[in-house]
């Protein structure tokens, strides 16, 4: 198994040994946040490819195929497009917020995003309390809806963000519920270490009815937390224009459009982490053979593997469902998300005490 | 108890109904697209049969129609885009009889509602699939559906 920590502790040795070690931290930090813009910018990329795809696919159209081999170049397009529209002014709104609210939203989802194990010793934020922290930053991103919604002086706006501060907080509790039902199973909250209890088989398979119940609440969740479909509330284009979004445009409206998508990815990637294994290749205990060869496929590999797998599952979802009214989304979080969220919980914990799982 | 059993069921209703719903769109997923890119795939492209495309007057092989110019279509029609021009002709038996001189069908005032082939009594009018109707000019929309030198079949 590819070890990354090799790579990153020969380059610290390199610096540290031509440059003073706080030089060479302060290096290794800002390469490290370039790398992840860069990854960030490209998921996100392949990910509005893949949902324009895959959307097709489903209402049997064959997506955009005119703009380069299979409509590859759409991306480039796109992105250059946003990149040369103007920041328009607006009138009445409290400017300094309205500027400000879309970093917000890319900075929450930039910092969980930080939080992913991609290869065996390459986590970039690997500290004890990691699930802990990856909620709290990825729930920072409603302050900057409601700012947005609130700054924008409009009825949409201001609409669409109360319906987002509603709904992504109800949320979070069913994720906390399904996050905590892994941290009493794994007895840790470190992801890095939720990967390495993982080693002999994964979650899914090791954690039996619970760990299942808990991986399909926290998707149901996990899409309602993006403001995706079929809980895309706070946009709800047919009745609020864009919702939080519609006084935006240029590059700020792209802000908030690329951490739509990559908070659905870092929802795949948690829930590939800690249900799938993560970066953890498949591993069938008796089968030496086997397992070698699947040893020698590269963790990242794995990773976005099962990553990009669980979008697809996010996407079939959005696709497939009929949106629903903010009361009927609510009542849905409260009297039936969470109660089996919670008897999952107790499921959980019977599991652990009597030594039930495999 | 009653609420009870009542939040169980639709529960579990609602789940199927989810269930069956992934399921449709996952058929729907492998299925094989409905899409044609038009101009590249010219000579392969398909057509419901259904698609009004053009008005025709069909043709046997012996340059035969079916139309005894009645003119319930030009009766029929809305706007007034089929003309039928007709001549009296007496027969050998002596009776008076309707013979078609030229079938005119204005492309550009057609809105394609198929009350024309509806009204036809003997099926003498169809429409076909082809769809490449650009012209230079408004005239080249009008057409002649029955063919020079043509006839009427003879019904026994």
């Amino acid at each position: 198994m590819f070890d990354f920590s090799v790579v990153s502790s020969w380059i610290h040795q390199f610096l540290t040994s031509v440059m003073p070690e706080g030089l060479a931290i302060f290096l290794e930090c800002l390469v490290v946040g370039v790398c992840i813009l860069a990854a960030y910018a490209v998921i996100a990329m392949i990910l509005i490819y893949m949902e324009r795809k895959i959307c097709a696919w489903f209402q049997c159209r064959i997506g955009p195929d005119r703009v380069g081999k299979f409509g590859l170049l759409q991306l480039f397009a796109d992105v250059i497009k946003m990149l040369i529209k103007e920041i328009v002014e607006l009138k009445n709104t409290d400017k300094f917020l309205h500027a400000l609210a879309p970093y917000i939203v890319i900075l929450s989802s930039i910092l969980a995003f930080a939080c992913l194990p991609i290869n065996k010793g390459m986590e970039i934020l690997d500290f004890n309390i990691g699930v802990v922290f990856l909620v709290a930053v990825s729930s920072l991103g409603v302050i900057g809806i409601l700012l947005a919604g609130w700054s924008s002086n409009s009825k949409y706006t201001m609409i669409g963000a109360m319906r987002s501060g509603a709904q992504i907080i109800s949320y979070e509790l069913s994720i906390g519920m399904c996050l905590l039902a892994v941290a009493i199973f794994t007895g840790t909250l470190q992801f890095s270490e939720i990967v390495a209890f993982q080693a002999d088989g994964w979650l899914i398979f090791k954690g039996h009815i619970p760990a299942v119940i808990a991986f399909i609440v926290y998707l149901i969740a996990g899409n309602a937390e993006t403001n995706r479909g079929p809980f895309d509330m706070p946009e709800a284009e047919s009745e609020l224009t864009a919702g939080y979004h519609t006084e935006y445009s240029g590059m700020h409206f792209g802000f908030f459009y690329l951490s739509e998508y990559l908070n659905m990815f870092i929802i795949a990637g948690v829930a590939a982490t800690i249900f799938l294994g993560g970066w953890m290749p498949l591993h069938i205990s008796g089968l030496e053979g086997f397992n070698a060869i699947m040893d020698y496929i590269p963790g990242f590999v794995w990773f976005f593997g099962k990553a990009f797998f669980v979008v697809f599952l996010l996407m079939w979802m959005r696709w497939t469902f009929v949106r629903l009214r903010i009361d009927q989304l609510l009542k849905f979080e409260w009297k039936i998300l969470l109660p089996i969220g919670l008897f999952n919980l107790v499921l959980m914990i019977l599991v652990v005490v009597f030594k039930l799982h495999f | 108890m009653n609420n009870f059993c009542k939040y169980f069921d639709s529960f579990f209703r609602g789940l199927k109904t989810l269930l069956v719903g992934l399921k449709t769109t996952i058929k729907v997923f492998f299925r094989k697209k409905i899409t044609e890119k038009y101009p590249e795939n010219r000579a392969t492209l398909k057509i419901s049969d259904r698609f009004r495309g053009t008005l025709t007057m069909p043709h046997d092989e012996n340059n035969q129609h079916n139309c005894v110019a009645c003119g319930l279509c030009q009766n029929a029609c809305p706007n007034g885009t089929i003309t039928v021009h007709f001549e009296t002709v007496e027969n050998e038996e002596g009776k008076k009889t309707k013979v078609l001189t030229n079938y005119e069908y204005d492309l550009g005032t057609c809105i394609f509602c198929q009350l024309c082939v509806n009204a036809c009594p003997h099926n003498a009018i169809t429409f076909e699939n082809s769809f490449e109707h650009a012209v230079f000019n408004r005239e080249k929309l009008v057409k002649k559906l029955n063919r020079d030198g043509s006839t009427v079949v003879n019904k026994k």
